[in-house]
């Protein structure tokens, strides 16, 4: 146990993410002196994100420092809270409630359990494989075939972006990679860090010099300069933290774009599921966030692929 | 119950607040000591401990749900929870309609009304769900005739509808393991029997006051 503190690199991440913490706490706090009525809810609610910010990089510091479990526990956590708002909102049936059951408590534990025995094979095929097949038989068992295929598709994306897609980010911890053996809570860590600010300095280049919307039906927020200015200071961001990866600065670089790339990719995709479904947020857990599912949605689309690019590229 | 909160009933509102998920919100009153009447849908086993464990603890030490006799003498462990536990008001269901004769219907109804209003006291608050048995979640079926009679005996009493929302996808009828997902608990503005009310039109507002409070379209 903290064994963490010993990585000296580790430590300096811990570091950088508490100077930006504390930089914008200070900017937030003098944006406040000097608000007006019109930016008075949007400065509000900003303050209300940096405070949650302290929160949950708390919380995932400590985890990630009790080692390999306590980041296994935190995303089982957060893979649960996700799933349990996607379902809430999700229309289900009567007839859906044993598949529920087992998604919640049999499937989604038992893939964080695998990563937890290190079991690759099964870990990867577990719910793409066998929940794919499980989830439409126990619906047809139950025996209500009204939009059958609908019920089934969405409890199977639900259980896909929730539990196999966010199960990614830890399992980083079960890769082997030659000459960075012991080392792979920093490939955790930088994957989390080049993602959440990737939407955040995306938020922040929106609010600034936000015009032109990307997909306004879908997320009236999202504007090319706001994408373009996140993704590259978040792209620049990343390269500079290559002395924490395996990567060179080079390979940095493409890893931390394609994490920028997919992350904008899975909040644009849980955009339009909550359009479809007519809600703004998917839950009101985190203080101006919205829901877990809010915060997490680029995340569950950049872990399994930067998961499988380390493991395609750096894993013999 | 001025003799405080059975430690099972504390475990059980945790538990029933943690895998439902409720979140709260006092819309049209504050939380209060006054002596009410919470009346809500009932959809689920959950529904009774989950709006139970949403009042602040003073409160809920006085505060007995009414439920079903036949149903909650079934088994020991039925009753025990029902008496020991929940000091639950244990009413004859149904008992005023198998009557023979005008007269006894009326006698019986008047004996559960007397059950009801000696519950009340004078300090405790009761939870009553008027459809007198639980429903799919979809629609609710119309109040019995209790909390009107209920109504005119204890003016003083404050009648507060209360929604419970996504309860029944929670744990629905006939289901015995829950779905963890989230649900929704709204306590509405107290009503009252207007003067000369007849009983179906209090009724049918009763049961618009609670209805009217649902926040998501398709639950």
């Amino acid at each position: 146990m903290f064994a963490a503190i010993h990585d000296s690199k580790l430590v300096w991440l811990y570091g950088g993410v508490l100077f930006l913490l504390v930089v914008s706490t200070l900017i937030g706090q003098s944006l406040k002196s000097r608000r007006t009525d019109a930016s008075r809810s949007t400065i509000d609610n900003l303050n209300a994100r940096i405070g949650a910010w302290w929160k949950m990089c708390a919380i995932f510091a400590v985890a990630v420092m009790i080692g390999r479990i306590g980041a296994l526990v935190l995303f089982a956590i957060i893979s649960f809270l996700a799933m349990r708002e996607y379902m809430t909102l999700v229309p289900t049936r009567r007839g859906d409630h044993r598949t529920l059951f087992w998604s919640f408590f049999v499937i989604m534990p038992l893939q964080y359990y695998l990563i937890g025995i290190q079991w690759y094979g099964f870990f990867a095929i577990m719910i793409p494989v066998l929940a794919f097949v499980f989830v439409p038989t126990s619906i047809a068992i139950a025996g209500d075939t009204e939009h059958f295929l609908e019920r089934a598709a969405k409890i199977q994306f639900g259980i896909m972006v929730c539990a196999y897609c966010l199960s990614h980010a830890p399992a980083l911890l079960l890769l082997h990679i030659p000459g960075f053996e012991g080392h792979d809570a920093r490939l955790l860590l930088y994957l989390v860090i080049v993602d959440q600010m990737s939407d955040v300095l995306q938020y922040v280049w929106g609010k600034l010099v936000g015009r032109h919307k990307i997909a306004w039906r879908v997320s009236p927020n999202k504007t090319w300069e706001g994408f373009v200015g996140g993704v590259a200071s978040a792209t620049a961001l990343g390269t500079a933290l290559w002395w924490a990866t395996p990567f060179s600065p080079l390979q940095s670089a493409g890893m931390s774009f394609t994490i920028c790339l997919l992350g904008f990719a899975g909040g644009l995709v849980m955009s339009a599921i909550k359009r479809d479904i007519g809600i703004k947020d998917f839950g009101v857990v985190i203080e101006g966030h919205g829901g877990i599912l809010d915060r997490i949605d680029s995340l569950c689309f950049a872990a399994p692929i930067f998961f499988h690019l380390i493991r395609y590229y750096f894993v013999p | 119950m001025s003799n405080g909160i059975h430690p099972i009933a504390s475990l059980l509102a945790s538990v029933a607040r943690g895998i439902s998920g409720v979140q709260v919100q006092w819309a049209g009153c504050e939380p209060d000591e006054r002596q009410r009447i919470y009346f809500a849908n009932h959809s689920s086993h959950l529904d009774f401990v989950v709006l139970w464990s949403a009042l602040p603890s003073d409160i809920r030490a006085r505060t007995r749900p009414i439920a079903a006799k036949d149903y909650w003498e079934q088994t020991a462990l039925r009753l025990y929870l029902a008496k020991n536990v929940f000091h639950a008001v244990l009413l004859e269901r149904g008992a005023a309609t198998k009557a023979q004769t005008h007269e006894d219907a009326h006698f019986v109804g008047r004996h559960l009304i007397d059950q009801m209003a000696d519950a009340l006291g004078a300090e405790n608050s009761l939870i009553l769900f008027p459809e007198g048995t639980r429903g799919t979640g979809e629609r609710m079926a119309p109040f019995r005739s209790g909390l009107y009679h209920l109504a005119l005996r204890r003016p003083d009493v404050e009648l507060v509808p209360s929604y419970l929302e996504n309860l029944n996808r929670i744990l629905p009828k006939g289901e015995f393991v829950p779905v963890p997902m989230l649900s929704l608990l709204t306590f509405g503005k107290p009503i009252q029997v207007e003067p000369g009310e007849e009983k179906d039109t209090f009724l049918e507002r009763a049961r618009e006051a609670v209805a009217s409070l649902r926040r998501i379209g398709n639950a």
